[in-house]
């Protein structure tokens, strides 16, 4: 299944509706990654409440969307890991580190909003 | 039994499969809440370490006890290569894959009881368990 | 001589274990109301079940009685199962203990046997066969009610735990988005996984964004309790909440320190005054006293 993305202003949010497969995942990071840069985009969000698993694979193809999307001048936040899978991810030893994380949507918005907008993009 | 059942793996798709059937006996035999979390990631590492270096193989996920306590069993079992030295695969940071080696080790710190019986040339079994708390 | 042989053995025919417990019945049925007010007075006398009132013990008595006499009428303990679980959950909150509810079933066990002692005391042979069916029922009548009971508790002492367990370490909410999870006593792993839970589920119900962890009443920890903790500190940041933990004593400090614990990921402060002080600067709280409050803003 493919993620839908959305343009919202200057951010992108990538909200995840269902359990994905790796395929799905990479699909995922290629999108996103192309669109940041097609849409000049300053920041995206990927909202995640609604998987019920994060393995390695899921949270290593995560963490290589974060770098990728730094790597083009953007920022990426992760919201919305639920209290049971933040759990179970930190029993497996991936704690996601140097990866913006949030609550939920309204906190990723909230947290992008703070950072600097000195990176040569556009505002809106 | 009833409960008993077998998952082919051959794509990724049936690493999903594989986890949501796992969730799903879990939940009837009376794990709750993060163990049932817990499992599923545990099950989506084994499937995974199937297809990486496989391609193809099955898991099985049945029922068990020991004495009064209620558990589940999980086989992951592939004809692949096999692994050369066990003991260095379950050692974290080792990885032999494209995983961020912590396929076998992170499941194994999941579960229980954790086994890996592979055999170079025939294939690999890994049998773990967890038990209701 | 040999008629009476006969006489005799058409009677035991007619006596098999099933109809003389119908014959038993209709006795118990018969004399329910005598046999009901004497095990009731025994239960007095013997001084089981003071915690609750003459009327009550009489009430309990007569479903007790009643059935009673449907086990050794249809042999089914399922309804007196059922039964027993229910009174032992009116009872148990009331302090009844064990040995009365053995007591009082025992009673009623003797009292019945009693009145069959009376009632077929000119016949010992009969006797004999009458206490030889009734014995059986009466055992498997006393064993489902002491089960029932013991399970029952139990199961209560159980759910005691549980809440024990829960309250002995309350999430608070002590400002929108600042949780304070004080921990007092000895953690074992499985107190720290449901910790862990317990703050996880606390984080996303209350939206909050800083917790502070206060282990001033923690007398020890270990590696493995260590790890818990950072494990707590690593969950709590992947919900987006940053996690401060404060009262780490000298002894805890230096097993951290010796165990090689990462302590650049956990923000610490000395105590939990302070701790919430940082956490409110986190969450852009400015506190001061009101008289002071012009005085800064003049200075700042």
């Amino acid at each position: 299944m493919r993620v839908p993305i959305l343009k919202q202003h200057s951010y992108l949010i990538a909200s995840i509706q269902s359990a994905l497969t790796d395929d799905d995942l990479l699909q995922l990071r290629d999108d996103l990654v192309a669109q940041i840069g097609r849409f000049r985009s300053r920041g995206a969000i990927v909202d995640v409440t609604a998987l019920d698993v994060m393995d390695s694979f899921a949270v290593r193809t995560l963490r290589g969307v974060a770098h990728m999307i730094r790597l083009r001048g953007a920022q990426t936040v992760i919201v919305g890991i639920q209290p049971e899978v933040a759990f179970s991810m930190v029993q497996l030893g991936l704690t996601l580190e140097e990866v913006a994380t949030a609550l939920d949507l309204e906190e990723g918005l909230a947290y992008l909003d703070d950072q600097p907008k000195s990176n040569g993009r556009h505002g809106e | 039994m009833a409960n008993d059942m077998q998952v082919g793996i051959s794509t990724s798709a049936d690493i999903v499969t594989a986890r949501q059937r796992g969730r799903e006996l879990a939940s009837e035999l009376g794990f709750s809440g993060s163990d049932l979390t817990v499992l599923a990631t545990a099950i989506s590492e084994v499937a995974r370490n199937i297809i990486e270096h496989a391609k193809e193989g099955e898991v099985i996920l049945e029922p068990t006890h020991n004495g009064s306590k209620q558990g589940i069993l999980i086989i992951a079992s592939d004809r692949g290569p096999g692994i050369p030295d066990v003991d260095r695969a379950l050692q974290d940071g080792y990885s032999s894959g494209k995983g961020l080696g912590l396929g076998l080790p992170g499941a194994k710190r999941l579960m229980d009881e954790f086994k890996v019986v592979s055999e170079v040339g025939k294939g690999t079994t890994v049998t773990m368990k967890k038990w209701v708390r | 001589m040999a008629k009476q042989e006969e006489a005799t053995f058409i009677q035991s025919a007619a006596e098999s274990p099933t109809a003389l417990l119908r014959e038993l019945v209709a006795h118990l049925r018969q004399n329910r109301t005598q046999l009901r007010e004497e095990w009731a007075r025994r239960i007095t006398e013997a001084g089981l079940l003071t915690a609750m009132s003459r009327e009550e013990v009489f009430a309990e008595a007569t479903t007790v009685y009643d059935n009673y006499v449907a086990v050794l009428e249809t042999g089914s303990v399922e309804a007196l199962e059922a039964y027993a679980r229910d009174l032992s959950e009116r009872i148990i909150p009331r302090g009844v203990e064990t040995h009365e509810v053995l007591g009082i079933v025992l009673l009623l066990r003797d009292v019945l046997a009693r009145s069959l002692f009376k009632k077929y005391q000119s016949d010992i042979a009969l006797l004999n066969r009458v206490l030889d069916a009734y014995e059986p029922a009466a055992n498997r009548i006393a064993n489902t009610v002491g089960v029932s009971f013991v399970q029952e508790r139990e199961r209560v002492i159980r759910q005691q735990q549980e809440a024990i367990r829960e309250l002995s370490t309350p999430v608070l909410q002590v400002r929108a988005r600042l949780l304070i999870l004080p921990i007092i006593g000895v953690i074992d792993p499985q107190r720290a996984r449901q910790l862990t839970e317990q703050l996880l589920r606390g984080i996303r119900s209350n939206r909050a964004k800083v917790v502070v962890i206060d282990i001033t009443g923690v007398p020890a920890v270990d590696a493995t309790i260590a790890n818990h903790l950072v494990q707590a500190v690593d969950a709590s940041r992947l919900m987006g909440a940053t996690v401060i933990v404060t009262g780490l004593s000298s002894s805890i400090a230096q097993t951290l320190v010796t165990i090689g614990v990462d302590l650049a990921k956990m923000k610490t402060v000395g105590d939990l005054q302070g701790g919430i002080e940082e956490a409110e600067r986190l969450l852009g709280y400015k506190v001061s006293r009101v008289g002071e409050a012009p005085a800064q803003e003049e200075t700042g």
